[in-house]
């Protein structure tokens, strides 16, 4: 690890230890059990509550009997719709319709739309008595025959219309087909999943007068406190909200869900603070899924390979009370070139629970469908499956036309495939062996968009030598805490040690959701601006004061290294920080810096980092933005166990600039892994009477296990997009789901010489 | 939760008199299978007897292997005897649960886990497992997991245990005493009850009877035998089927075999008729196939667990040939 610099002579600080393997700064906390999750805030008189969820999918309540549990010892109290307060409706300008998460309000009157509805909270002394009080209470249901066959449901039931947006369409499609010299029109289907991250969604709320404080697992700190306060009719001021730790969410901690506002309620009934936590099997119904999707997919390319009609036609789901669907075709548009193009979306409401972005929402799904179809029509048209990829390259965005930002496809291909051997593939089916087994190799392309959200954030540098910089923003276990003190670290020139990162509380400044992949391309810019404003601030200190060294200097001539501000000409001639502050008599400078700041002001210090840097805040209207990499798979199958065993994984990716190479490659080990899950094993099934989820333990909802997964290769081309932001980094997350799941079906056709069109492939479908 | 009283029993007889004494009461070895119901509400215990602590031996007299009731399913597997004389045991345990899981699981409680039905697991809905005459929502639900064999139309649950298959392949022998001081010694394809009308019953155990211990006759061909089960990820998943095979060979020819199913029955499925179809025949693949379709013949399968007549005939084929090139 590069410690403390001390070449003043070094003018490129902003490399020192951004981008390196720095071990996770919050880690000992973890591994020590020091951390503190939602849950386990040791809050005092903490009381505890237990959900009450229906048991039907679609109904009416026409009784709760809550007496039996109520004289329970230890039962504080029951909330049901009988005695629930008012709650005001979550709508707003901002959360039309199509905001992720569910607009419903708890307890608000006695209709059940879905299975595992939240339709009452029972507190107790401890959770062992809440938790018995809950099954006490007995409910009589006038049960409705729910709706929640997608067929007929897109037949019968009411649709979402998610407008124009979702249903582009350019060229001729029809025309573009007849051109073609092979066609194929092949329907794909994905399952209802779960996230199942390792923490239970939890919160712990606790009230100071008319103050609220809430602790929740959540990806979002502004907008759970933004919901909760629309729901309780609370000023935002009045509302905190903290996440200091999430313990993984993948999409299910994005947005609002119904516990927090139960766990607010409850805590004002009983005048204590209340610790809700979800139980394993309230995860199944309590906070999302991945809607069920049947993707019916129409390629038509020419001679040359090249595609002349693409029709994407996705059927998917949302629920009663909410609006998120799961937009498939969206990456449809953007991945490679045509003239004529079609997507549709059609979207029924089902009695199922409103569904949320999980691991690349739409993106994941989409690439499935959209890959596995044109390896199918590569092999149709007798070409290699890259080599199709390459003539059908997208050298601008194919919608907007605009340029990109920064894409680097064609090498991620290249060197994936030379790194996995792909130049050796024999392209006959079945034609690969070893001993019994058969042996695919398939391949995938990989993207997903580089998106960066208003981000504010503020740095203080103490007189002690410490700093602390703050946004809040979160760490999902995804890093954020360790890159982001490397990059106020290397900014200031100080060791990571003097550097303290603080995030996960609404009470610092404004961060957006920690979802899309987004977090390290939107708050690493803010940090950088905040600790330069910060030191901008002592250098124009000293050098307005006389008994500094750099009294009367231009603070175009002051720079900072190590700590220290100092002449770049002459750099004996400056001072610490400490110094500085010292001298006048000051705890600390601070600065924040705000979304609306554009970029970094503060070119004295700006002007040493790399050259090359575009001192604005990118994401513009001039560019698409994306990531892209090249998935390149090896599965082995017995014939006659039909199991299949992924053997090799290699993958590039294009990524922009590389802020941490150990946690951008765990993100990509982790989204290779759901990638193998979504292919092969992950799957919620329904009742098909009840239409009620019937698997809800991670003994029967599968995951992959270490077994599952083999040796990982990535490889990153490190291409900075400084037009995304001045660090030139995008997100690394959702990237390397997109798209697995297709190479590992191409592997399996190559294996077999089966298609199988319905996720996932267990044994069974492989006979 | 219910309220429940907790006890370490000194001994066998004071485990078997504890619990003959309450109705409620139930033994409890490694927890793992017990636990999982309790905290689900499957199973509402009033009192719970240890008897985990009970000394575990393997030991071996005149060629029987004896396996004390809390030996730990990893004690088992990776025992020298096991592995030598009785691979499919070995390899049938390892293909189970998970490491931690064995640590705890014992002999005993392998044999009483309860199975896997996702109806059976959640109280909301009725079963008749779990409560008597209530309606099997499976028959008519999602029932891919479910059995193909020895089903009736009160229930269809498959029995989950690996190891099982392997002692059912073996003849083992359940060595029990009931609350009386009688001991009994119950040959394992009398242990586990088939459904019929009274699915809730599913062993030959009296409430209060112990199991002591669980002896494998010495059959020194099963030093050729192997388990292979087929599921639906590489570790700690279920079988979706599984087959537990030994066969004696004598130049071309198969003079003594032993298979038994796993996923497929309400029970451990042992199956004579493949067996009869391999004695005698020659060890090729032509006639593991032709024992293989015995083996399924008779198969009643549900609407989602159709796959299980030819994803076990395969699986039972290829276990067949992989003991068959071993030596
Ligand atoms: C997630 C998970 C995955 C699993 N996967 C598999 C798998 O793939 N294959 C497989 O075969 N198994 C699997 N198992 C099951 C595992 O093998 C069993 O849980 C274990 O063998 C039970 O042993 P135990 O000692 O923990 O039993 P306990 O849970 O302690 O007891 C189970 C039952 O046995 C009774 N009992 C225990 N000992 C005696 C005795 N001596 N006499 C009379 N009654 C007794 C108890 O009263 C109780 O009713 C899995 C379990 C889990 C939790
Ligand atoms: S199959 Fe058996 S265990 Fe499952 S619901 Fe039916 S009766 Fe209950």
């Amino acid at each position: 690890m590069v410690t403390e610099m001390t070449s003043t002579q070094d003018r490129t600080n902003i490399q020192a230890k951004t981008g390196k393997n720095i071990d996770r700064v919050d880690g000992r906390l973890k591994v020590t059990g020091e951390a503190c999750y939602s849950a386990e805030f040791p809050l005092e008189g903490i009381a505890h509550g237990y959900i009450i969820q229906s048991t039907i999918a679609k109904g009416t309540i026409e009784a709760i009997d809550t007496s039996q549990a109520e004289q329970l010892p230890g039962v504080l109290a029951i909330l049901t719709h009988q005695n629930a307060p008012k709650l005001n409706s979550l709508k707003s300008k901002n959360f039309g319709g199509g905001y992720p998460g569910e607009n419903f309000l708890p307890l608000q009157d006695n209709q059940v739309h879905f299975d595992g509805q939240h339709i009452g909270i029972v507190v107790a002394e401890t959770y062992e008595q809440a938790r018995l009080a809950a099954s006490l209470i007995e409910i009589n249901y006038d049960e409705a025959e729910p709706m929640f066959d997608l067929e007929q449901a897109l037949e019968q039931s009411e649709r979402y219309d998610p407008g124009e947006r979702l249903q582009p369409s350019w060229g001729d499609i029809e025309g573009g087909l007849q051109q073609a010299a092979v066609t194929i029109e092949e329907t794909y289907t994905t399952p209802l999943e779960h996230h199942n991250p390792m923490e239970t969604s939890a919160t712990t709320a606790e009230w100071h007068d008319d103050e609220l404080t809430v602790y929740d697992s959540t990806q979002w700190v502004m907008g759970t406190r933004g919901m909760i306060a629309r729901g309780l009719g609370l000023p935002e001021e009045k509302v905190r909200v903290i996440s200091h730790f999430v313990g993984g969410g993948f999409g299910c901690k994005g947005f609002f869900w119904t516990h927090p506002l139960l766990a607010a309620i409850a805590a004002r009934k009983v005048n204590r603070p209340v610790r809700l936590m979800l139980t394993r099997q309230q995860m199944f119904s309590s906070c999302g899924h991945r809607p069920r999707t049947v993707q019916k997919i129409t390629l038509g390319a020419d001679n040359e390979g090249k595609l002349t009609a693409i029709r994407h036609h996705t059927d998917t789901e949302t629920s009663f009370v909410g609006d998120h669907a799961e937009p498939c075709g969206n990456i449809t548009k953007m991945l490679y070139a045509c003239p004529n193009m079609e997507i549709k979306h059609q979207i029924a409401r089902t009695n199922t629970g409103t569904p949320t972005p999980m691991r690349g929402p739409g993106e994941t799904s989409g690439t499935y469908a959209l890959e596995a179809a044109l390896d199918e029509l590569a092999v149709k048209a007798g070409i290699d499956p890259m080599e199709f990829r390459i003539i059908n390259h997208a050298d601008r965005h194919p919608q907007s036309d605009k340029p990109w930002s920064s894409k680097h496809l064609i090498e991620c291909y290249q060197r994936a495939a030379d790194a996995f051997g792909w130049q050796n593939r024999d392209p006959r089916p079945g034609s690969m062996r070893e001993g019994d087994d058969l042996i695919g190799w398939g391949m995938a392309t990989a993207t997903y968009p580089g998106y960066r959200f208003p981000t504010a954030a503020k740095a203080q540098i103490l007189a002690n030598g410490k700093v602390i910089v703050s946004s809040a923003t979160h760490d999902l276990g995804t890093g954020t805490y360790t890159i982001m003190t490397q990059i106020a670290a290397d900014t200031l020139g100080l060791p990571i040690e003097r550097v303290k990162f603080e995030l996960g509380d609404s009470k610092l400044p404004i961060a957006s959701v920690s979802g899309g992949s987004s977090t390290a391309a939107s708050v690493s810019p803010a940090v950088r601006s905040a600790c330069e404003a910060a030191c901008f601030k002592l250098i124009e200190m000293a050098i307005a004061d006389n008994e500094s060294p750099l009294h009367d200097y231009q603070a175009e001539e002051i720079t900072t290294e190590a700590g220290r501000i100092f002449v770049k000409e002459s750099p004996e001639i400056g001072e610490t920080y400490e110094a500085v502050l010292q001298r006048h008599n000051l705890p600390l400078v601070e600065a924040e810096i705000s979304p609306q700041d554009k970029g970094s002001r503060y070119k004295s210090i700006a002007a040493r980092t790399k050259p090359g840097i575009v001192e604005d805040e990118g994401g513009s209207d001039e560019f698409a933005i994306h990531s892209f990499g090249a998935h390149f798979v090896e599965v082995r199958i017995n014939p006659r166990r039909n199991q299949v065993k992924v053997s090799r994984v290699v993958g590039a990716f294009d990524v922009g600039r590389i802020l941490n190479q150990k946690t951008a490659r765990s993100q990509i080990y982790g989204g290779t892994i759901f990638g193998i899950g979504m292919a092969l094993m992950e799957e919620t099934l329904l009742d098909p009477h009840s239409g009620r989820v019937i698997i809800h333990n991670l003994a029967d909802y599968h995951v992959p296990i270490q077994a599952d997964i083999p040796e990982m290769e990535t490889i990153f081309v490190e291409y900075p997009d400084y037009h995304l932001n001045p660090l030139g980094a995008r997100g690394i997350g959702e990237i390397a789901t997109a798209g697995i799941a297709a190479a590992v079906v191409n592997a399996i056709y190559h294996a077999t010489g089966k298609r199988v069109r319905d996720l996932p492939i267990t044994p069974d479908k492989l006979l | 939760m219910k309220h429940f009283t907790y006890e370490r029993a000194s001994d066998r007889t004071d485990a078997i008199t504890q619990v003959a004494a309450n109705p409620q009461a139930k033994f409890i070895a490694g927890g793992t299978n017990f636990m999982d119901m309790w905290k689900e509400g499957v199973e509402t215990p009033e009192r719970l007897i240890d008897i985990r602590k009970f000394p575990g031996e393997i030991t071996v007299t005149d060629g029987t292997l004896r396996l004390d009731a809390t030996t730990t399913n990893s004690q088992v597997a990776y025992h020298s005897q096991v592995r030598d004389r009785y691979p499919v045991l070995s390899e049938a345990i390892l293909a189970g649960a998970s490491p931690q899981l064995r640590n705890m699981a014992t002999t005993g409680g392998n044999l009483m886990q309860r199975n896997r039905c996702s109806y059976f697991h959640d109280v909301s809905y009725p079963c008749n497992k779990r409560v008597p005459n209530s309606g099997c929502p499976a028959i008519e639900g999602i029932n891919r997991m479910h059995a193909i064999f020895g089903t009736s139309d009160r229930c269809i649950a498959a029995h989950p245990s690996d190891m099982c298959v392997a002692l059912a392949a073996l003849g083992a022998v359940v060595q029990t005493r009931k609350p009386d001081g009688e001991t009994r010694n119950i040959a394992f394809k009398d242990f586990h009850l088939l459904p019929g009308d009274t699915p809730h019953i599913e062993t030959a155990l009296e409430h209060g009877e112990l199991i002591e211990a669980v002896e494998i006759p010495p059959l020194p061909w099963a030093k050729r035998s192997h388990y292979l089960k087929v599921r639906d990820r590489h570790s700690y998943a279920y079988a979706l089927v599984s087959a537990a095979v030994a066969l004696e060979i004598e130049g071309d020819k198969i003079v003594n075999a032993r298979v038994a199913m796993g996923g497929v029955g309400t029970k451990p499925w042992r199956s004579p008729e493949a067996e009869n179809a391999l004695i005698g025949a020659k060890n090729n693949e032509e006639s593991f196939i032709a024992a293989a379709s015995a083996a399924l013949e008779g198969a009643k399968p549900y609407q989602y667990n159709v796959f299980k007549i030819e994803l076990a005939q395969s699986t039972l084929v290829q276990a067949l040939l992989t003991v068959n090139s071993e030596q």
